[in-house]
């Protein structure tokens, strides 16, 4: 849910209604029953009384809420151990296929094609050059059993693999001393972690999930694993990485999550 | 019963209320506290429900999505921990706890379950608690730790993993975590169903109740 931005009025829109609509459909807009019409609008003034008084309470108690958030953001950075390694498990303990989650259905998973993909770098980065799945595969590779644990409160033990962040960002000559990691994804998806985070030795660029190649699902061809962020944090489908030290909100962010969300 | 005064007659120097101004404070922070806790709290279980049968009705939950149901938890917590620091502070340093809460004795407890059963529990005097009211207290104070100890696991699970070790798996925590809930607000249902039947304990904790002489230990002879 979107925070709506403050207008001159609770019931008036900021941008002006795009009428074109109207008038491609002309016909249509013709024939609709009056009755029916006046029959909806008592409902939608009530729902619109409604709404309006959530977005009053959602502008104040949301900027408020957002200080505590930020807040909790700065105390959750000072507690962080930047060498404090998460509990790892046995590969008998490993669930197997992972369990999906993301915004949409795992019907409405978009595909990557790997053999096109490229990983894009920018921001703080020496060597920008794009990155191909093959060349990624190439480099050394580590393995963490870690558990991941859901904002909602479920778990899971999973096990991936694929070259570590602080080394990858090294070999591309990235500022480690900048505040943010920011990943963006397949579908404009966007999420950032502090570099603290970044360098933790369990924070990997999984590209394998119990020794196999990830399927689409769950990020093919290259996602993000750590194991001190709830799993929200771990974009998948990344397209681009880049090293700033510019904050910007990102996809949970932006609808009131905890940006920090380390565990 | 000598010690208590009128609640209208002014303090003395040497007196003092049956709930110092700090109590009184403390009490209605926590009673906001809690109430932010339990609500918000009830909007995250439902994300991924511990028990098939139970959700919460949307009526109780506090947040409109499951983002705001953490916002408030997260910014619940600060009062709930800070409050709760003060108020265990105030009680130790003060000897409030040890005036109000001790001596508790097995005897005085089977004695008072038996004198409720038989409805002839005495409240007549406000100044001195039962034992059943002295369990209920300390073990609502120690429920009310468990559940932050929990909740820090919970929240951290990672950087407190030596804490959140202790309790086993992170499934275990939720459930700890949930169960204190459930005990907070078991006594909840007594602790303000018993303040509406004696309305004149509920006026206690917003005037201070009657005086009382400083150092004169209120009555602890049973009052049946």
């Amino acid at each position: 849910m979107a925070i709506r931005m403050r207008t001159p009025s609770l019931f008036r829109p900021a941008k002006a209604i795009d009428q074109s609509v109207l008038h491609d459909n002309r016909e249509l807009v013709q024939a609709i029953d009056r009755r029916n019409v006046l029959r909806g609008a008592v409902s939608l003034g009530a729902l619109s009384l409604l709404t309006g008084c959530d977005v009053t309470e959602a502008d104040s108690v949301q900027k408020a809420m957002r200080t505590v958030s930020a807040w909790n953001d700065r105390v959750q950075a000072m507690i962080f151990r930047p060498h404090h390694l998460a509990p790892t498990y046995s590969a008998s303990q490993v669930v197997k296929p992972p369990r999906f989650n993301a915004h949409f259905d795992i019907e409405d998973v978009k595909p990557i094609d790997g053999a096109t993909w490229k990983l894009e770098l920018a921001g703080r980065i020496e060597n920008k050059t794009p990155w191909t799945a093959q060349q990624i595969y190439q480099l050394p590779e580590q393995e963490i059993i870690i558990r991941h644990i859901c904002v909602e409160g479920w778990d899971y033990i999973g096990q991936w693999s694929g070259p570590n962040l602080r080394d990858f960002l090294q070999r591309v000559g990235a500022d480690l001393t900048a505040k943010y990691v920011y990943f963006i994804c397949n579908d404009d998806y966007t999420e950032s972690i502090d570099m603290a985070t970044a360098l933790h030795p369990q924070t990997i660029l999984a590209t394998k999930y119990a020794g196999e190649v990830l399927a689409d699902p769950f990020g093919y061809p290259l996602r993000l694993r750590t194991s001190t962020k709830l799993g929200y944090k771990n974009a998948k489908w990344i397209k681009a990485i880049e090293v700033t030290n510019d904050f910007r909100e990102t996809f949970w962010s932006a609808q009131g999550f905890n940006w920090f969300a380390g565990i | 019963m000598s010690a208590v005064k009128s609640t209208k007659r002014k303090l003395a120097t040497d007196q003092r209320r049956l709930h110092p101004a700090p109590v009184r404070m403390m009490h209605w922070i926590n009673a906001l506290a809690i109430f932010i806790m339990i609500g918000s709290g009830w909007k995250i279980y439902n994300d991924d429900v511990l028990l098939g049968w139970l959700h919460f009705p949307d009526a109780v939950v506090i947040g409109k999505w499951a983002q705001h149901g953490l916002q408030w938890h997260f910014f619940g917590m600060w009062i709930f921990v800070l409050n709760g620091l003060a108020y265990l502070t105030y009680g130790i340093v003060t000897g409030r706890f040890r005036r109000k809460l001790f001596p508790v004795s097995l005897r005085e407890i089977l004695a008072t379950v038996n004198d409720a059963l038989h409805f002839r529990l005495a409240h007549d005097d406000l100044t001195h608690y039962n034992a059943v009211q002295k369990i209920l207290y300390l073990g609502v104070m120690a429920v009310g730790v468990l559940i932050v100890i929990s909740g820090l696991a919970l929240w951290k699970p990672v950087q407190f993993s030596e804490l959140a070790a202790l309790f086993g798996s992170f499934q275990t925590i939720r459930v700890v975590h949930f169960l204190c809930m459930t005990a907070i607000v078991s006594f909840l249902l007594v602790h303000i169903s018993l303040a509406l039947l004696v309305p004149r304990s509920l006026v206690a904790m917003i005037t201070g109740g009657p005086a009382l002489d400083n150092g004169a230990a209120p009555a602890v002879e049973p009052t049946r």
